[in-house]
């Protein structure tokens, strides 16, 4: 456990900056997040491993100091998994884009869960392709632009939350980079759990996304996360058509009673010893 | 002391290897013909307290094995025709971050889903080239159990010395035949371990491109942070697009395999030192040659053999200093003809002929001596 006080630069690694994304994009707000985040839960830095995809989000843990591993695209859980696996002692955070983590990564992202297994996601949800210049992603809402949905997208878009809890996630929950301070909260709680946590970040992207559906700016964008965030209890009191084009924000769901699957590996092996 | 001999099947021998070897993690996805490796080991790995799993398909086996890899694992994967299409994009991820695993193909017909329970070799290039970009890599056919066994062994010292992954391509004759094996004591076998670094953190790098040494993985979680990439990177590890950084890195990955081609190559020659004819046969189809050459020097014909072991890097000096002798070689491959195209590389002044069955049965030593005939006749 460390107990200095918190510094940036103690875990940046700073030779690798200036970094790629765009001027106001939301990465680097989740990005300090999670160095707060990771600095409150008291972990070493030779502890922690993060793994990633492919993407702007997934260029994440080239910047930072720890065990950094940026995998192919959609493949960064199944890296997490046999790090995981292998030294279930060490703390394992995934981090990855929309299209990342649910078109390309989709099957890695419902068998994690499944398993239950004590890694954390991040979802940088941009609902674009960033990084390729904004084809459309499987979190773009219904009816917006993207460079392959000219005319609208006739798609509907996964709720992140909704399918993590369905496919056996233990800790679920939603922020923005609006919200950095919840975010950072979150990010704490989500690291704190063990099972397979996932953190569904409402993020911006102006360049790829916004501008193409009248957010040009990150301004636009910032307020669009601040306007359009509704509180998990909150929501409870709205209606369904209140809640078009919204989203819950808060911890949506939490199970502290279902098995872990490196724990549970654990004592399979244990009882092998012994028999 | 007397001798530790079993009756064993081919994909049994891999998974003993293994064992012996020292692996310690194993992930895969159900496929015939190669299931029994993984069968073998979700029994002896947790026994030894050591990780097994079965993941949700090939691309998330290979990116598990490898993740464990990072953490400083002996690890391996066992696939066959589809399986080993959908490992190719994290297998090249492996040759470009330089990170040791073992990748068994055992070969059935293909393309496609092809002849799941019949034999084949047509996935000889792939190994070589199946993925995207130049890089080297390293693939061993193993031509009976026993050869499994050890070869798997010598897979582990390969893909951890050279930090690269390497492929064990059997097929399903080997993988499912049964046949004595000798196993060896730990003790009577060369064994390589993953080591630490021998320098402190602080001056490490995880490559280095220009020492012609291959630096040691350091596992991760051991003080020894850096960061990996599937990105060109420099000897830091970090990306980079400066030119002669990018020659560095690219020669670099396939310098440290050919350059130590003397280490790596593994070959049998059988009879080839009175030989009019050479044949040239790897794997199961090794074994039928070497019958058929019993029949053709029965019949007054010179035949011998030259069998690849390590078949990628090609041992093109030893057929090339075969063919200044013997005038006419003859390639034996159940494919349509993949490794004929290395021999007529590097057998240039010999005549070359091939035999390519593909038909779901083994080619037979009748086969192979029919052709024997034609060859020594024409
Ligand atoms: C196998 C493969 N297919 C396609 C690509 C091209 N590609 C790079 S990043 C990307 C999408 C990234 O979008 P997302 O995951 O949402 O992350 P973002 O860039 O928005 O942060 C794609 C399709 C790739 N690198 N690999
Ligand atoms: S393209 Fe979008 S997601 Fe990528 S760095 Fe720029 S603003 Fe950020």
């Amino acid at each position: 456990m460390i107990k200095t006080k918190f510094n940036y630069d103690y875990y940046l690694r700073k030779n690798t900056l200036p970094h790629i994304w765009c001027p106001g994009c939301g990465d680097g707000i989740i990005l300090k997040a999670l160095l707060r985040a990771i600095h409150k839960c008291g972990y070493s830095k030779d502890e922690v491993v993060i793994t990633s995809g492919i993407g702007c989000a997934s260029r994440l843990p080239g910047y930072v100091d720890f065990n950094t591993i940026h995998t192919t695209h959609g493949r960064a859980l199944t890296f997490a998994i046999g790090m995981k696996m292998y030294k279930p002692k060490l703390k394992v955070i995934t981090i990855s884009g929309d299209g990342d983590a649910l078109a390309i990564g989709g099957n890695h992202f419902i068998h994690a869960a499944r398993r239950n297994i004590d890694i954390t996601l991040i979802v940088f949800n941009n609902y674009t392709y960033g990084m390729t210049g904004g084809q459309y992603s499987p979190t773009q809402p219904l009816d917006s632009f993207a460079t392959t949905t000219p005319f609208g997208s006739i798609e509907p878009p996964f709720d992140v939350c909704n399918l993590a809890q369905a496919a056996g996630a233990t800790w679920v929950g939603r922020s923005t980079s609006y919200h950095a301070v919840q975010l950072e909260k979150f990010i704490v709680d989500a690291l704190n759990h063990t099972g397979f946590s996932v953190l569904d970040v409402i993020t911006n992207c102006h360049i790829s996304y916004g501008r193409r559906n009248k957010m040009k700016s990150p301004v636009d964008m910032i307020k669009y996360q601040k306007e359009k965030a509704v509180p998990a209890r909150s929501a409870e009191n709205m209606s369904p058509e209140e809640l078009i084009g919204r989203f819950k924000t808060g911890v949506l769901f939490e199970a502290k009673d279902k098995p872990e699957f490196c724990g549970e590996y654990h004592k399979k092996l244990e009882l092998l010893k012994t028999k | 002391m007397s001798k530790n001999i079993k009756l064993m099947q081919g994909n049994e021998a891999i998974a003993e290897g293994a064992v012996i070897a020292g692996c310690d993690f194993f992930a895969g996805y159900p496929i015939t013909p190669s299931s029994e490796v993984s069968e073998f080991l979700s029994s002896r790995l947790p026994k030894m307290g050591k990780a097994f799993l079965q993941m949700e398909d090939e691309i998330a086996a290979m990116g598990a094995i490898l993740g464990a890899a990072l953490g400083g694992a002996k690890a391996i994967t066992a696939t066959s025709g589809p399986g080993m299409s959908l490992k190719q994009e994290n297998i090249g991820y492996a040759s470009m971050c330089e990170i040791p695993c073992v990748i068994v193909n055992v070969m059935r017909g293909g393309p496609s889903t092809g002849l799941p329970t019949l034999p084949a070799q047509g996935d000889v290039m792939q190994a070589k080239w199946g993925t995207h970009g130049d890089h080297a890599i390293i693939a061993i056919t193993p031509s009976s159990v026993n050869e499994s066994l050890y070869e798997t062994i010598r897979a582990f010292n390969l893909a951890i010395k050279y930090r690269t992954p390497v492929v064990i391509l059997t097929d399903e004759i080997i993988g499912h035949m049964r046949e004595k094996v000798v196993i060896p004591d730990k003790s009577e076998v060369e064994v390589i371990d993953v080591k630490l670094p021998d320098v402190p953190p602080e001056k490490y790098n995880p490559y280095n491109y220009t020492s012609g040494k291959v630096t040691p993985l350091a596992p991760m979680g051991e003080g020894y942070r850096y960061h990996v990439t599937g990105l060109i990177h420099g000897e830091t590890g970090f990306p980079s697009q400066k030119t002669d950084v990018i020659q560095n890195a690219q020669n670099w990955l396939i310098d440290k395999i050919y350059k130590n081609i003397k280490d790596i190559e593994k070959f049998e020659e059988f009879q080839t030192d009175d030989a009019d004819i050479l044949i040239v046969a790897y794997g199961s189809t090794s074994r039928s040659a070497r019958q058929a050459i019993s029949m053709a020097r029965a019949a007054g014909i010179k035949v011998g053999m030259f069998r690849p072991i390590t078949i990628w890097p090609f041992p093109e000096e030893q057929i090339s200093n075969l063919s200044k002798k013997i005038k006419k070689v003859l390639v034996v491959e159940m494919n349509m003809g993949q490794v004929i195209l290395e021999v007529q590389r590097a057998a240039c002044g010999s005549k070359i002929y091939g035999l390519h069955i593909v038909n779901g049965e083994p080619i037979t030593p009748d086969n192979i001596f029919a052709k024997i005939k034609e060859v020594s006749e024409n």
